[in-house]
């Protein structure tokens, strides 16, 4: 069982339900979205099974369910899969939320038609690449997923979006295909320096090798702009906005959820595991970019008059949160950001897919259009201020705990960036609770027969705020999985926590 | 470092793990957040039995707790203390923590004063909010108070004390705002939750440098490590924490959201804004006493803080007219009290908790006497339309009487036996502190006398000012127990548990004994000061508000009078320095963030189209001139491998 395919399995199998989704025939096409359901709980349930293989799994090496076949041996270039428990993790959270999506997404394609079969298709094939572009242990084959990937979310804004859908998804993919570009030219260049042969992309094989600095720095850079684009970071941020405005609240829960941890996920993953030296130089400068990110975009969110903006804003805001958690590499700083970027896709999700229910109901996203509407759907606003305080890291949400750890994870090494950052709690007090009052408090609005949360709407919302407060109290076996690969990562990167001030002044 | 962790382990496991009885602590937290649980999800079905079912449980909590204490005062001093582990809760890479319970003195103390005070509360709610379309949300929002507040007393680590503490504050903002369709109240409510979340970022920091610290954050390894930590860290966690403490207690500068937070229903002014909640930054500096002990310039910021708040408070407390702003007012300087005496380090620890216990039931008890006037005068809050209530409302009258001896201090009522000894203890001491610390109190009690008795007797005395439409009646049986118990609470819970030694004694294992010291001025004749400030304190409200007839418009009054109706201006100063140019910097980033960053984006593609569009013009489909730079581009490598080689 152990040599059991799992993660291509993984792959396969919402590609199989998307070309059987866009090959049904137009008399069935109202059928599409049951079988995209069909399809990606499927998926869940194949995944948690192979969480169950990877948990009793024995492998020594960093990667488990791991899978190397020859792909392109003539480059080195191998489909080579395999997850530690930051990858199983982020696969796991990708998988809860897929199906969340598409049933929130039930109605978005109400002329139905191919339109809408597509319209699913897409969404089934960017769930492969998304288990693909994290199991990757191929820096090439990571490259092609990281990609490929675009294909489906640029149509996924540029054919279903809102108004400036066309602008804001070209705008996408040139903010994306840059980096990538980037990327592309330090991965090349990594296999020359590496140890070449027909496997020579694989990131076993990557990593520990000692590179002269000025290459070592470019590559990293290469690597590192294209991950804080896609994060984003500041100053790269400025496309998401856009992108998850114009986009289905579906669609942007997914990019901003699950796809933009690739970012994160990658600065562990390639940055910091293979290049430790370059990584440790540019810590001081990313550090700086992480807390303006923090402070920017809380304040750009403040500033917000677009629901949909101003949730993409607070991302900008979470990941600078991520990335400081990543560069303090403190173990503590290191579970915080995994954890964080778990949470973030629960939370962010929720947020971006309650707002999109008001804004259907409501038909505009500028938020002086709403007021009151506690009175008018109490279901609907308390799921939302659930939503948010979820978003505002409060205590008792899995977010909470994360937020915390890397606050506490940076404080112990770097005091300063900690201490700036944390101001950004504060703000997302502001961002959230400032919101929360403009949509749903004052008087009862004059609008009638606004109907509150349906069951469908309901089953949308119970899954995402359940995993937040199952994982404020007990995030205990994400932890579990995480704590192992964070200490593995770390002794690549070659460096150890602070021990506590005290341990000096006692005998 | 090794050794030093499980040296800290062995010390911290000096309280026993939980047997017996103490294994169901759990309990005390579960029951109300049950009731909170089925009240919000159940939706309309439980419109009818919810309300009584929170009642209920909070009840229930309360006799566990009982039963609790019951089985602790069976036990020595040394071996009350007992730890119950729950489950394992973080374990991130170096940071390890399960979530337990610290069931100790301190924390049954505020077990017993929470689920006391809170389920006759809860019964009040019964009548005050019967009318109330929303009286379910009111009573869940109640149960997740009390299940949060009593997490926060329970816990054992800062960080799960950090979970109930942003807990009480959720319901805290929930309640402020539960009238929230009027917009002020929505924005009251926004107050008090961001207030709070910046002194949240005091105390996350403080949380942060004590793992830095002690590699771990529980108050057993705090404790034992603090001796070996340096002067200065100690300093700096305690200040941090006390940014912390100002945040949720409202004390200066973090003061200002109390005011506006009387804009919940009453009964959560006197459960929330009163007895419980905002006495959580006091908990927080005795349960931290290890940090504070060794800490001297920490617990000097205490006192100051302290000092500070309580006058302020006294002040604004003389001139504002809206009786529940003027019980806030009261709140916050008697808070200031606690402070004070929790500053002053073992010798005020006990004292600022035993205070804090009896301000809970004769503050509570104001409040809810407030609330029955406000029932009774069709929510009137302007004390300037209220007088010569004492007929009307009897029960009101007699026990809010009752709270306004025990607040004054006048012997032998609950106030007394707390707010003497912190002015005591605030004049022992050498140099200067003893005189400026220990006047402030003084003055503040003189203040204090005046204030309320101003309040009394504006409502309950002198001429008749409401007008002929309203009619002020007893409130229901719902209503006039809670206050009747709350009444017996201040005039004889002092009395039993003050001369006996009994509260001190009682917290002596958790927060160590008073050193011996002796007041700068002897304690007969401080006494007597006191009781002539206070004495002065009540006639001159006689004179000005029961004697001399109360103008029905507030007069204009001197600068000081303006000053403290306007709340001293701290709205003002917090607009100006934070509100205003958070406003503007948000605003220009917004513009910047469009024209500026995504701008260069957007000129750099700009650029990069009108450079193809120029690229196209060379696409002419004439040979001849592809030819060109075919010809061209042979003699650019030919010139450039010419240079190279």
């Amino acid at each position: 069982m152990s040599s059991f395919p799992w993660l291509t399995v993984l792959m396969v199998v919402p590609v199989v339900g998307a070309v059987v989704v866009a090959a049904l025939p137009a008399s069935k096409a109202g059928r599409a979205k049951q079988i995209a359901m069909g399809t990606s709980l499927l998926t869940l349930v194949l995944g948690i099974l192979a969480a169950l293989a990877y948990r009793s799994a024995t492998t020594t090496g960093q990667f488990r369910l791991a899978e190397v076949h020859s792909w392109i041996p003539q480059f080195g270039v191998s489909w080579a899969l395999g997850v530690d428990g930051i990858a199983l993790a982020l696969i796991l959270m990708a998988l809860v939320l897929t199906p969340v999506c598409i049933l929130a997404a039930w109605h978005d394609v109400p002329e139905g038609g191919a339109r809408e079969k597509y319209y699913f298709a897409l969404i089934l094939v960017l769930l492969a690449f998304m288990v693909g572009v994290f199991a990757a242990t191929d820096v090439f084959l990571f490259y092609v997923f990281f990609e490929a990937m675009l294909i489906p979310v640029y149509f996924l804004i540029g054919s279903y979006g809102g108004d400036r859908r066309q602008y804001a998804a070209m705008k996408f993919l040139l903010f994306s295909l840059a980096g990538g570009l980037v990327m592309l030219v330090a991965v090349i260049a990594l296999y020359q320096y590496g140890p070449g042969g027909s496997q020579g992309f694989l990131i076993e094989r990557l990593t520990g090798i000692h590179f002269s600095h000025t290459a070592g720095r470019l590559m990293w850079l290469g690597f590192f702009i294209a991950f804080a684009v896609k994060a984003p970071m500041w100053p790269f941020h400025t496309w998401l906005p856009d992108a998850a405005t114009e986009a289905k609240p579906a669609t942007a829960t997914l990019l901003v959820g699950v796809l933009d941890k690739v970012g994160t996920f990658g600065m562990i993953r390639f940055c910091l595991q293979i290049f430790p030296e370059a990584s440790r130089w540019a810590t001081p400068v990313v550090l700086v970019l992480a807390v303006i990110s923090v402070l920017y975009g809380a304040l750009l969110a403040i500033g917000s008059t677009d629901i949909m903006r101003l949730i993409a804003f607070t991302s900008v805001s979470h990941f600078g949160f991520i990335v400081l958690g990543i560069f303090a590499v403190t173990t503590t700083g290191w579970a915080g950001s995994a954890l964080y970027m778990v949470n973030h896709g629960f939370a962010t999700g929720a947020l971006f897919l309650i707002a999109g229910m008001l804004v259907a109901r409501r038909g505009s996203k500028r938020i002086p259009d709403f007021g009151g509407w506690q009175r008018l759907t109490p279901v609907l606003a308390g799921s939302f201020l659930l939503a948010g305080l979820a978003g505002l890291a409060l205590p008792g949400f899995g977010s909470f705990i994360s937020e915390f750890l890397v606050i506490v994870g940076t404080f112990q090494r770097y005091k300063t960036a900690a201490v700036i950052a944390v101001v950004g709690t504060v703000l997302a007090a502001l961002y959230i609770m400032l919101m929360y009052k403009r949509l749903m408090t004052g008087p009862k609005p004059d609008t009638v027969g606004v109907p509150d949360l349906s069951w469908r709407e309901r089953w949308v919302v119970i899954p995402l705020i359940g995993s937040l407060l199952v994982l404020g109290f007990y995030p205990k076996p994400v932890l579990d999985l995480v704590n192992p690969a964070v200490k593995a990562t770390l002794s690549h990167v070659g460096v150890t926590d602070p021990a506590p001030t005290i341990a000096g002044g006692s005998k | 470092m090794h050794t030093v962790v499980t040296s800290l382990v062995a010390q911290g496991g000096s309280v026993a793990e939980a047997s017996g009885v103490t294994s169901l602590a759990w309990l005390l937290v579960a029951l109300p957040l049950l009731g909170a649980a089925v009240l919000l999800l159940g939706g309309r079905r439980a419109d009818r039995f919810g309300p009584l079912l929170a009642v209920g449980l909070s009840w229930a909590s309360f006799l566990v707790g009982l039963v609790i204490i019951v089985a602790m005062l069976g036990r020595s001093g040394a071996a009350r203390a007992e730890h119950l582990t729950l489950w394992s809760w973080i374990p991130a890479g170096g940071f390890q923590l399960p979530a337990g319970m610290l069931v100790d003195q301190l924390s049954m103390a505020f077990v017993m004063l929470v689920t006391f005070v809170g389920s006759l509360i809860h019964v009040y709610s019964l009548g005050y909010m019967s009318h109330d379309p929303d009286k379910r949300r009111f009573f869940a929002y109640l149960n997740f108070f009390v299940a949060a507040m009593l997490l926060l007393v329970l816990a054992d680590s800062y960080a799960l004390l950090f979970v109930g503490w942003e807990g009480v504050g959720l319901a805290s903002y929930l309640l402020i705002g539960f009238w929230n369709r009027n917009p002020a109240f929505a924005t009251a409510a926004n107050k008090a939750f961001v207030v709070n979340r910046i002194g949240d970022l005091g105390l996350t920091l403080g949380i942060a440098l004590i793992f830095a610290t002690f590699g771990r954050v529980d108050f057993a390894s705090v404790a034992a490590g603090a001796p070996h930590a340096s002067q200065g860290t100690l300093t700096a966690i305690g200040l941090l924490l006390l940014i912390g403490a100002c945040g949720k207690s409202a004390q200066f500068p973090l003061q200002s959201w109390l005011g506006d937070a009387m804009a919940g229903p009453t009964p959560v002014s006197a459960l929330i804004h009163a007895a419980t909640m905002v006495t959580a930054g006091v908990y927080l500096v005795v349960r931290s006493h290890p940090i504070f002990d060794a800490a001297p310039n920490a617990r000097l910021g205490v006192v100051v803080v302290g000092a500070i708040t309580l006058l302020f408070g006294a002040v604004v407390g003389c001139a504002k007219d809206d009786i529940k702003k003027a019980l806030a007012a009261s709140t916050m300087s008697q808070i200031g009290y606690m402070m004070l005496a929790a500053g002053l380090g073992p010798i005020g620890y006990a004292f600022a908790i035993f205070h804090l216990v009896n301000h809970g039931f004769y503050k509570a008890g104001m409040f809810l006497g407030a609330g029955s006037v406000m029932h009774g005068m069709d929510d009137q809050v302007n004390m300037r339309r209220f007088g010569n209530l004492s007929g009307a409302m009897k029960v009101t009258w007699v026990t809010f009487g009752v709270g306004w001896l025990a607040i004054l201090g006048v012997p032998p009522f609950s106030g007394f036996w707390s707010k003497d000894k912190i002015i005591e203890a605030a004049f022992i001491g050498d140099g200067w502190r003893p005189w400026v610390f220990g006047l402030a109190a003084l003055i503040g009690a003189g203040i204090t006398a005046f204030y309320m008795s101003r309040l009394f007797f504006m409502t309950f005395h002198g001429t008749k000012r409401w007008t002929d439409d309203v009619h002020p009646h007893e409130s229901p049986l719902t209503m006039t127990v809670p206050m009747v118990v709350l009444a017996v609470g201040s005039a004889f819970l002092g009395l039993i548990l003050g001369p006996t030694g009994g509260f001190t004694h009682w917290l002596e294992p958790v927060v160590g004994g008073g050193t011996e010291g002796d007041p700068v001025i002897a304690v007969p004749i401080l006494m007597v000061l006191t009781l002539l400030l206070v004495a002065a304190g009540v006639a001159y409200a006689w004179l000005l508000y029961w004697r001399d007839s109360v103008p029905e418009v507030a007069p204009q009054g001197s600068l000081v009078t303006q000053a403290a109706r306007q709340d001293l201006y701290q709205d003002a100063i917090n607009e100006g320095l934070f509100m205003r140019p958070g406003i503007h910097l948000t605003r220009s980033l917004v513009f910047a963030d469009s024209k500026g960053v995504d701008g260069a984006f957007g000129g750099l593609a700009a650029l990069v189209g009108g450079l193809s569009a120029r690229a196209r013009r060379l696409q002419n489909g004439y040979v001849r001139s592809y030819a060109l730079t075919m010809l061209l581009g042979v003699v650019a490598i030919l010139g450039a491998v010419w240079v190279i080689s």
